[in-house]
């Protein structure tokens, strides 16, 4: 592997660590977008360019910014007295540590048998677009219908409430 | 170590990450920061496998990431939009003090 794969992971998942575990929740909003950054240069280095500039766009454009948003409309930038883990974190922790553990045993164990194909797949962006209006129209007209209905759920669910009607 | 040993290895890590925020943290906006930490590296898990896997050309992990990410989008967008309106309605985004299903 070589020391930029490196360098790009632990940037990840230094990113992931410090969302989780900081106090303060802008902070934590912060970490987040260094983690999602970090897997959009992973997209890169897998040679997924079309995904990795959608992960950009999508989760550092729009994502982070809206956690932001809704963090600043919550009041959540302030860090609650009798702290910010539950109290059944000793239990969530040790489900963390066990789905990992099965998830690296899998892994691991099945490194001999997993593909490892070498040569760069050569992918243009017209051959993105000719597949998704091609073989996936289908599931890309489902995910514009999930889109304008989440839009238009979000507006509703967050909207004010109209004073006397409950 | 294969690459793609690494990358889902890269990926396991951030899944378990995120997981440990989304059970131990108290606030219901970083317990949404958790799960969209687990969508992606799901998302690394598809990207990996589409470039080391045979047939790159098909394109299937690489549609299956896309379509994901749009629906993680979808995701957070009403599920911030909930907590904006729990918060309204009970002042907070605790969710140890979130335990009534009953406004």
């Amino acid at each position: 592997m070589s020391f930029a794969f490196y360098l790009v992971a632990g940037l990840t998942l230094a990113g992931g660590l410090a969302a989780v575990l900081l106090k303060n929740t802008v902070h934590c909003a912060l970490a987040l977008t260094v983690a999602f950054a970090g897997l959009a240069l992973l997209f890169l280095q897998l040679d997924a360019q079309f995904a990795g500039f959608a992960q950009i766009l999508v989760y550092i454009g729009a994502v982070a910014i809206l956690i932001v948003f809704a963090i600043l409309l919550t009041k959540g930038s302030e860090t609650p007295k009798d702290g910010v883990f539950s109290r059944s974190w000793l239990a969530g922790l040790a489900v963390a540590a066990a789905v990992f553990a099965i998830l690296g045993w899998a892994v691991l164990q099945s490194a001999h048998v997993l593909p490892h194909e070498m040569a760069v797949p050569q992918v243009t962006v017209l051959q993105i677009g000719n597949a998704l209006m091609g073989r996936y129209v289908l599931p890309l007209e489902i995910v514009a219908l999930l889109l304008t209905a989440a839009t238009i759920g979000a507006v509703i669910v967050a909207m004010h409430e109209k004073e006397g009607r409950k | 170590m294969t690459p793609l040993t690494a990358y889902l290895l890269v990926a396991a890590l951030l899944f378990a990450i995120g997981l440990a925020g989304a059970l131990t943290r108290r606030n219901a906006i970083l317990v949404l920061i958790g799960i969209e930490l687990m969508l992606n590296s799901a998302n690394l898990n598809l990207i990996a496998f589409w470039r080391y896997g045979p047939h790159p050309e098909a394109l299937t992990g690489m549609m299956f990431a896309i379509f994901s990410i749009a629906v993680a989008a979808a995701e957070a967008a009403v599920g911030l939009g909930l907590v904006i309106h729990i918060h309204r309605h009970a002042h907070t985004t605790d969710l140890d003090k979130m335990n009534r299903m009953k406004g």
